[in-house]
């Protein structure tokens, strides 16, 4: 275990390296002046020009800026934004507001996706499946911005049941119409990996014989069929939580959360480059951490699964 | 179905799936003589099939209107007049008319060829791009493979959204005098760069399972060469799962590159796309819901009719589903 782990973590550093630096080479080394458009509509002054120059290694090639980025990055230093502010406090404020909106997206995706993946798999071919697989082709099929819109429109601002967007103490009940929009297709993979989990596993042997000695059907699914299913829900669940994090761009952008997302779309459009580097790097490692979390995770739930 | 093994080896990828099915006789098993394909076999199956009829019809309509729009809308996309703006539909303008003084229902039609032909050529490239690379990195193995995979990371790890926009801005800022099909070019690109890691994992996975095949070891010792061993016997054998997920990845960049759009940094102004629309009508959602609505339902029914078109490809061809 140890082995893997450390090997694993090794694999981590160039795949970090790399996505962080292609990133930083994307909106930082792009031809064109840095400055265009930093200061209203006239030429920025030349102090600030050599300032941020200085400051951002500017008149160096990109491999020095971004060894030096990273030089202050691993001291905990995130840079300043071009009006100095801290990006490491941007970060610190938007980010609980992103993780509460992913926790709620991901319980809404265990709880609904496992219910209606259970069911119909027990039942194959049955009135609910095919409910469910319809139901979840939809969700696949529709994008995420339409979805939000339509639901903000229709319970926010027709029917008048939910607030159109929520309010900046991000309570839990405002976030349920947001969550479910965010994990809205990941509700039907889930429900669908499930499936596929429970009615192959339904087979099984020792289905059939926890059947057979005389258990109640509860005890059966709730014990023997559900926990050998889990496994590759768990997997999708993981993997997801640190996808949402990233995707939740649209979504906060839709409900007016003061998220990570829309900081970073924010960023993009007006050219904060420090602060799109400094966001995406803290994405990428959260997704990063929350994959090899993950593969640990598989040899805990099975324990046929061994790493060495 | 004894027999998996010869199962999958008499698929003929090459020949069209038509000619190994009885097409006079549907369900009469006459064509005993003659062992059916993995191809042949699924197609019997995709026939019986209403969701595939569905869907194939719709993707042939929205395939037909992507290239003769004219043909289903006589009306000007582009063009509109103002003292028509925001007009409820009418018989003239059956989906009413934009705050513009366009007609939605040509701008609908008009929009699918953006989006349709921009999904199209990312999906043909990622699937170009990522199974080379997948079958390179199975198939040689060692550190090509390792090298490969670290890159595929790489670009795995960039959040989709997030890493289109930072490329779309990047290269399509709002400063750049892009053409359209430059604009067109971009996206498709972004789209490509951020999703051929996911099928060259496909293909790898395909290939490593293939490679080790009693018929892939006999056709090396017979001497055939590598390129050979690649075209006539791993890649017919992988095909299927890349075929498939294709199909479902038209559907998701069709979603994807109307996502792009609706930010504001995907396709702009002069092209059409239901991405576009939908972000231009939902200021006045309140006044005119349809400006909103007909796009938004346009754009779901092409993204499922690709996703169902997939989804019952993927049933045929999975034996263990029979």
């Amino acid at each position: 275990m140890g082995r893997y782990l450390l090997r694993r973590l090794l694999q981590l550093v160039p795949v970090f390296i790399g996505t962080t630096f292609l990133i930083y080479w994307l909106v930082w080394a792009v031809p064109g002046d840095p400055f265009a458009g930093k200061c209203g509509e006239r030429r920025c002054p030349d102090q600030y020009i050599a300032f941020m120059t200085e400051k951002y290694h500017l008149d160096q090639n990109v491999f020095v800026q971004y060894a030096n980025y990273m030089k202050n990055l691993l001291q905990g230093d995130f840079g300043q934004t071009f009006s100095q502010r801290e990006i490491s406090d941007i970060i610190l404020t938007s980010y609980p507001n992103t993780l509460k909106l992913a926790v709620v997206a991901l319980a809404i995706e265990a709880v609904i996706g496992l219910g209606a993946g259970v069911l119909s798999g027990l039942r194959r071919n049955g009135f609910l499946d095919n409910l469910v697989l319809v139901s979840t082709l939809f969700l696949i099929a529709l994008p995420v911005f339409v979805v939000g819109f339509v639901l903000q429109w229709l319970l926010g601002v027709q029917w008048g049941i939910i607030k159109p967007t929520v309010s900046s103490e991000m309570r839990w009940s405002e976030l349920i119409v947001p969550g479910f929009v965010l994990g809205s297709a990941s509700v039907a993979y889930i429900a669908r990996v499930a499936r596929t989990s429970i009615a192959e596993n339904r087979r099984a042997d020792y289905v059939r014989t926890a059947i057979a000695k005389g258990l109640p059907m509860r005890r059966v699914v709730g014990v023997h069929l559900l926990r050998n299913s889990l496994i590759p829900v768990v997997t999708l669940l993981g993997t997801d939580l640190g996808a949402l994090m990233g995707g939740a761009i649209v979504t906060e952008g839709i409900f007016g959360i003061n998220g990570i997302g829309r900081q970073v779309f924010r960023a993009i459009i007006t050219k904060e480059s420090a602060t799109v580097v400094g966001i995406v790097v803290v994405l990428v490692l959260v997704y990063l951490v929350m994959n090899l979390l993950v593969d640990l995770l598989y040899a805990a739930l099975d324990p046929r699964i061994r790493y060495e | 179905m004894s027999d998996p093994s010869t199962a999958s080896v008499v698929s003929t990828p090459g020949a069209h799936p038509t000619d190994s099915a009885a097409p006079a006789t549907a369900g009469q098993p006459q064509s005993n003589d003659k062992p059916r394909g993995l191809l042949g076999d699924a197609w019997r199956d995709l026939r019986r099939k209403p969701l595939f009829w569905i869907s194939a019809t719709l993707i042939v309509i929205f395939l037909l209107m992507a290239a003769f729009p004219a043909l289903f809308a006589p009306g000007d996309a582009v063009n509109g007049s103002l003292s028509r703006s925001l007009d409820k539909p009418s018989a003239n303008g059956w989906f009413g008319y934009d705050v513009q003084g366009r007609d939605v229902y040509a701008r609908v039609i008009y929009g699918a060829r953006a989006s349709i032909v921009v999904a199209v050529l990312s999906v043909m490239g990622t699937l170009l791009i990522g199974g080379t690379m997948g079958i390179i990195s199975g198939y040689r193995g060692g550190w090509v493979d390792a090298l490969l995979s670290r890159i595929a990371d790489v670009f795995f790890g960039l959040p989709f959204v997030l890493g289109a926009i930072v490329i779309l801005t990047t290269f399509n800022g709002s400063g750049a005098g892009n053409s359209k099909a430059q604009i067109m070019g971009l996206v498709t690109a972004s789209l490509i760069v951020l999703s051929w890691p996911v099928v060259m994992r496909l293909m790898r996975s395909s290939v490593l399972a293939t490679k080790e095949a009693d018929y892939i070891v006999a056709a090396r010792a017979l001497g055939a060469g590598t390129g050979r061993i690649i075209l006539k016997h791993l890649l017919p054998n992988c095909l299927a799962p890349l075929l498939v997920y294709g199909t479902i990845m038209v559907g998701s960049f069709i979603g994807a590159e109307a996502t792009l759009s609706f930010l504001g940094v995907g396709l702009k102004s002069p092209v059409v796309s239901w991405g576009i629309m939908i972000s231009d009508g939902q200021q006045f959602v309140r006044v005119a819901p349809g400006l909103v609505f007909f796009p938004a339902a346009f754009l779901v029914t092409a993204v499922l009719s690709f996703v169902m078109l997939g989804e019952s490809v993927r049933e045929a061809l999975d034996p263990k589903l029979r």
